[in-house]
């Protein structure tokens, strides 16, 4: 990993708390219900349909869960999200999101406030467990060419979440010429070219989110 | 973990059976497959099987609740054998596992097609086989060719 000293201190200072993560989620179950119209669309070009749908019901059941038992620590916040993302949503979208912020939950510990330098080596490590359990890379056409561009740029960019939330619109929208490796849109083969992959466009609200909660 | 054992049932008369679940996107499937499985596995005592199949409100897809009930309603302690269709399946079936407590204990992802394997699961587990043994058989579905 290659930081500077001066992004060094502006990304180590452990700023982020509880409540930080309680308003990113909260903001990504608003982003993704505001957007779960156009998410189905993406989705029923390539896919089943039902990707706006089932990232709607499992938001809901994670900011449910955050006003229920209300987290002590980021690491719990995200866990708690990844776990009724699991347990709640049945298509893809679930188990892979779920996974995403479970590990990221767990690789955080038991910190009560975090670093923007931590946040980003725990997605890191959520976006490899979301890689190995969809069995995908980079440029397969899914959510990890959304989600790897952004957990490069918080990392490198000095922990800035507006460069993050950035790359990750870049990248989801660098998946329309791509041909999909993974999953029903692989099945299409040549036609799944020109579409813009809906996994990839539902990581970019949460990076977006994260932004919009950040400023 | 117990060690792997060899394919021959266990011999205790009280031995605890190994359940199978079988997950499909369409409950239809899962259930027929259920019916399928259990109607070939013969006479005699079969082991527990349940489907998972579906929505709950009936629609395509997979459900994490209905895949973790089917799986504690056939656990009797001797660990479950998951059988999967696609896609999401696989998925779910993975992530819950990572979980760690969603599956009973002693829970496994069968590497099997789902026809084919649950026979061969269903009739191994009915005749006493462990749960590695059971998820062989189901495997072994994979090399039978049909050309």
């Amino acid at each position: 990993m290659s930081t500077s000293a001066s992004s060094r201190e502006s990304a180590g200072e452990p700023v982020l708390d509880t409540a930080f993560f309680h308003r990113w989620l909260t903001a990504a179950a608003a982003a993704v219900s505001r957007e779960a119209t156009r998410l189905t669309e993406l989705d029923s070009a390539i896919g089943d349909a039902d990707h706006g749908s089932n990232m709607q019901r499992g938001f809901a059941a994670v900011t449910a869960a955050l006003e229920k038992e209300p987290p002590g620590t980021p690491g719990a916040a995200l866990v708690l999200a990844g776990r009724q993302l699991i347990s709640k949503v049945g298509g893809a979208s679930g188990p892979l999101y779920g996974t995403l912020l479970r590990r990221a939950g767990k690789a955080l510990g038991d910190d009560e406030r975090i670093t923007v330098r931590q946040l980003a080596e725990a997605l890191r490590t959520g976006v490899d467990a979301v890689a190995q359990l969809g069995g995908s890379a980079p440029g397969d056409k899914t959510m990890l060419d959304a989600l790897v561009p952004a957990v490069d740029a918080l990392a490198a960019g000095g922990g800035s979440f507006a460069a993050a939330s950035e790359a990750a619109d870049k990248g989801a929208l660098a998946t329309v010429p791509m041909l999909a490796r993974k999953g029903r849109a692989s099945y299409l083969g040549e036609r799944s070219i020109g579409h813009q992959d809906p996994g990839a466009t539902s990581s970019a609200l949460l990076f977006a989110a994260l932004a919009e909660v950040a400023a | 973990m117990s060690p792997v054992s060899d394919d021959a049932p266990r011999d205790a008369g009280e031995e605890k059976l190994v359940g199978v679940v079988l997950v499909s996107h369409s409950a239809a499937v899962a259930e027929s497959v259920a019916r399928l499985a259990t109607g070939l596995a013969g006479g005699g005592a079969t082991a527990p099987v349940l489907p998972a199949g579906g929505t709950p409100d009936g629609g395509l897809g997979t459900s994490p609740e209905l895949v973790a009930e089917a799986a504690h309603a056939v656990d009797r302690g001797a660990g479950v054998a998951v059988l999967v269709d696609l896609g999401s399946a696989v998925l779910t079936v993975k992530a819950l596992l990572a979980e760690g407590d969603e599956l009973p204990e002693g829970s496994r992802l069968v590497d099997a097609p789902l026809v084919e394997g649950a026979v061969a699961a269903v009739v191994a587990a009915s005749a006493g086989a462990d749960v590695d043994a059971v998820a062989r058989a189901a495997e072994e579905a994979y090399d039978y060719r049909k050309v």
